[in-house]
């Protein structure tokens, strides 16, 4: 197409969210006085003005084809006067004035294979990737392991049994999309990048190669006369930060690109600082369609936590009470040498001190 | 339906169980869309994925594809498989910016699944971890026909690769009693005051902005953006001495001491012996947990503003790092108010373009200059809530010890006489 007939786009940025309001929530807008939990899934709104405003959650599959939108669409014009929102962890939100229709809206839901839940002290939708459906990178899929998983903890969805929320994530490389969780499910690679020497100089700007790696462990070479990159095998640590900005260093490996399971991570201010996820297992097989060994070890954690952690406690407040030998001790995984911590600032996270739980 | 259906014996076990499944969302687009050209993208879709789960190994490669006039927005990706899987060679996604603060009516939802059935595969996403609504698999040529029609109602597209990013926000005013901050203004003031940076990828590498109403930080700001904008106060929690009454004699007293009192983290709550609560509002670092469990009792205060941390970001390439508080707390009331953080992130944001190497997040630069340079480049001055301690070190030349501590002195002098 000829460059005159191209179209110039309107740069309208974020678009306002207040004409998709629902109404009560427009007129209460910075109003809201306190909430209640009537059942999980439902969450009920009160205002200073005394109007009320009742959210029903449900899961989905996050992927959506248009069909299932169309169906939350409809759902949402029968029971929810046509306004929804999505949390962050891709479930949806309807909103409603009238309790009458709270019982009606979770049933349509649920008949249509939707599933209520997701509030408060239960198990979050697992917060995930894109992985071998779209992602140029990913050593894994995500919606997969997502789905195997929330199969087997979706009475944990539904209800709120847990000690506190517990929010877990999945992540497809080490760059880490999905955040930081209470659980996280990421893949670990445990070999150097296999690299074809024949495309480097081609595909790579090998300068910003060099310049990606942690641990400077990249430097540029000449292999059959051609110029590439060679990684220093001692030092690399098997991260994949070079494969991105040079796809011919292929640092994903059906065997040995492996899952690794994190717990501790905790966005919220709430009762101590933000804090990041703590290698806890490693070594788990990258294994579809279902990851079975990987959902062993979640449910294995979740059942030590739900089984000792106190009221309101997120797993980082459990274990921090309880101390980390008595983690290791109740949930069976073995502590290895890779969970002393060497990366730049780990001083920090060795014990100097006598406090020990003898 | 499409000529031949590929068989997909790993996935098919995905349509077990009862959590909804996405593979059979997609037979659906193969089997019952009206569209050959949508079975036959879902079909193609549907082998490739299955070949990636026998092979444990993604295929899809990045390349260059974007919309006329922008340079971002757009994840191209491309089959390495497509001789075999021709229908969803070309596969990309348009990120495209969401309402501040997720909101939709159905209506728009339905129409932009039309547009999206009328381009694209048919498959979407809200949202993606940065926050965007992602129209996943249109071809090259597709992609920009489907931003036309949407772009015309008002849909944008989001950022992607060195630029800054779609910026998110919590449900907040709209609809939660902790919310301390007008969210939604926040997030678009200061994401749409860059969409030129946001469309045409030229900074160091990704910004992010994130907008949490209160201290739980709900979009985990602290932890993902550059940028986080969380809600506080600065006056005293409000209590409801009824309802902590009500409260106590409905859990109990010993619950009430062990699951609020103890677990205060600067121990500045007491319950009284007449069961009325005494806060210590001096001590209390907003950390939301006494609201989060006595909602109906306690509430934020009256004097709102907000606490700006900058420089959190995920692993790579020197490890995770969270946000620092670069503004302990400033009001957000006024237009003048939006004005001076609108002006804060253009200083960073241009003073990183400035010094942030290729792919350094603005946290890494902070991390590599150290916080006082940056502090000094974007012209904000030093404050003990900017770090848990001072130094340990000694390993520092103090020479300017005197004009610094004069620096204190004059500004601690204004600040007092502004308040008188």
């Amino acid at each position: 197409m000829a460059q005159k007939d191209m179209r110039s786009p309107i740069e309208s940025g974020c678009p306002d969210g207040f004409q998709y309001m629902h109404p009560v929530m427009l007129k209460n807008f910075g109003q809201w006085k306190y909430h209640e939990h009537p059942r999980p899934g439902v969450l009920r709104h009160i205002a200073h003005s005394g109007d009320e405003v009742w959210t029903v959650k449900a899961g989905t599959q996050r992927i959506l084809d248009v069909f299932t939108l169309r169906k939350l669409c409809e759902i949402g014009d029968k029971f929810a006067d046509g306004y929804v929102r999505f949390t962050i962890r891709s479930n949806i939100e309807y909103m409603i004035e009238d309790e009458s229709k709270v019982e009606r809206l979770i049933d349509a839901l649920e008949g249509a294979g939707f599933v209520v839940g997701g509030t408060a002290n239960s198990v979050a939708m697992i917060s995930h990737t894109q992985g071998w459906l779209h992602c140029d990178i990913p050593g894994t899929d995500a919606s997969g392991v997502v789905k195997a998983m929330m199969d087997e903890l979706i009475d944990e969805f539904k209800n709120c049994n847990m000690p506190n929320r517990v929010h877990i994530t999945t992540s497809c490389c080490q760059i880490n999309c999905g955040g930081q969780g209470d659980i996280a499910i990421n893949v670990q690679h445990t070999k150097p990048p296999k690299i074809n020497h024949d495309l480097v100089a081609n595909v790579c700007e090998r300068p910003s190669v060099v310049a990606r790696c942690p641990v400077a462990a990249i430097r540029p070479a000449q292999v059959n006369g051609k110029p590439t990159l060679e990684v220093d095998e001692k030092k690399c640590i098997c991260c994949g930060a070079c494969y991105p900005p040079c796809p011919p260093m292929q640092i994903n490996d059906p065997e040995h690109s492996k899952l690794a399971i994190w717990v501790g991570g905790n966005h919220s201010n709430a009762r101590s600082k933000p804090s990041f996820q703590k290698l806890v297992a490693a070594g788990v097989p990258n294994n579809p369609p279902r990851w079975p060994e990987a959902t062993a070890i979640v449910k294995k954690i979740l059942r030590a936590y739900k089984a000792d952690a106190k009221d309101w406690e997120r797993i980082n407040d459990w274990i921090d009470r309880i101390g980390w030998p008595r983690f290791f001790e109740l949930t069976g995984l073995p502590f290895t040498k890779y969970h002393i911590d060497h990366w730049r600032g780990s001083r920090k996270s060795l014990n100097s001190s006598s406090y020990i739980r003898l | 339906m499409a000529k031949s259906i590929h068989d997909t014996p790993m996935l098919d076990e995905l349509e077990n169980g009862p959590w909804p499944s996405f593979i059979s969302g997609i037979k659906r687009l193969r089997d019952q869309h009206s569209d050959e050209r949508i079975n036959g993208i879902a079909n193609d879709l549907l082998g490739q994925l299955e070949h990636s789960y026998e092979t444990r190994k993604g295929y899809w490669k990045g390349g260059t594809v974007s919309v006329y006039g922008y340079g971002g927005g757009i994840i191209p990706r491309f089959s390495e498989v497509g001789a075999q899987f021709p229908e969803s060679r070309e596969f990309h996604t348009l990120r495209v910016q969401p309402p501040a603060g997720n909101f939709y009516s159905t209506d728009m939802l339905r129409k932009l699944g039309d547009s999206w059935e009328k381009w694209g595969s048919g498959l979407v996403t809200f949202h993606g971890q940065t926050g965007n609504i992602m129209f996943i698999g249109a071809s090259t040529e597709n992609t920009q026909h489907f931003f036309d029609e949407i772009n015309d109602y008002g849909w944008d597209l989001g950022g992607a690769g060195p630029c800054v990013r779609t910026a998110m926000s919590c449900v907040g005013s709209a609809r939660c009693e902790q919310s301390c901050a007008n969210e939604h203004k926040i997030h678009r003031t200061l994401v749409n005051n860059f969409t030129d940076d946001v469309h045409r990828p030229a900074l160091p590498y990704k910004f992010k902005f994130k907008v949490s109403g209160c201290p739980n930080d709900c979009v985990n700001s602290i932890e993902r953006a550059d940028f986080a904008v969380i809600g506080t106060w600065r006056d005293e929690i409000k209590v409801d001495q009824e309802e902590v009454e009500a409260f106590v004699n409905k859990k109990g007293r010993q619950y009430t001491i062990d699951n609020v009192i103890t677990r205060c983290p600067t121990n500045c709550m007491s319950l009284k012996d007449d069961d009325t609560l005494e806060i210590d509002d001096r001590n209390c670092v907003k950390c939301m947990h006494c609201l989060n469990v006595m909602p109906k009792a306690l509430s934020p205060g009256d004097d709102k503003g907000v606490t700006v941390l900058m420089g959190g970001k995920r692993t790579l390439k020197i490890g995770d790092l969270m946000g620092t508080v670069i503004v302990p707390f400033m009001k957000l009331e006024t237009e003048q108010d939006y004005e001076r953080i609108t002006e804060l992130a253009e200083e960073t944001i241009d003073f990183w373009a400035e010094n942030g190497l290729e792919h350094e997040r603005c946290g890494e630069m902070i991390e590599r200059i150290g916080l006082v340079n940056f502090l000094e480049g974007i012209g904000v001055d030093v404050d003990p809530n900017m770090v848990s301690h001072p130094r340990e070190s000694s390993y520092v030349r103090m020479d300017g010890w005197d004009e610094e501590a004069e620096k204190w002195f004059s500004r601690k002098a204004e600040e007092k006489a502004a308040a008188g």
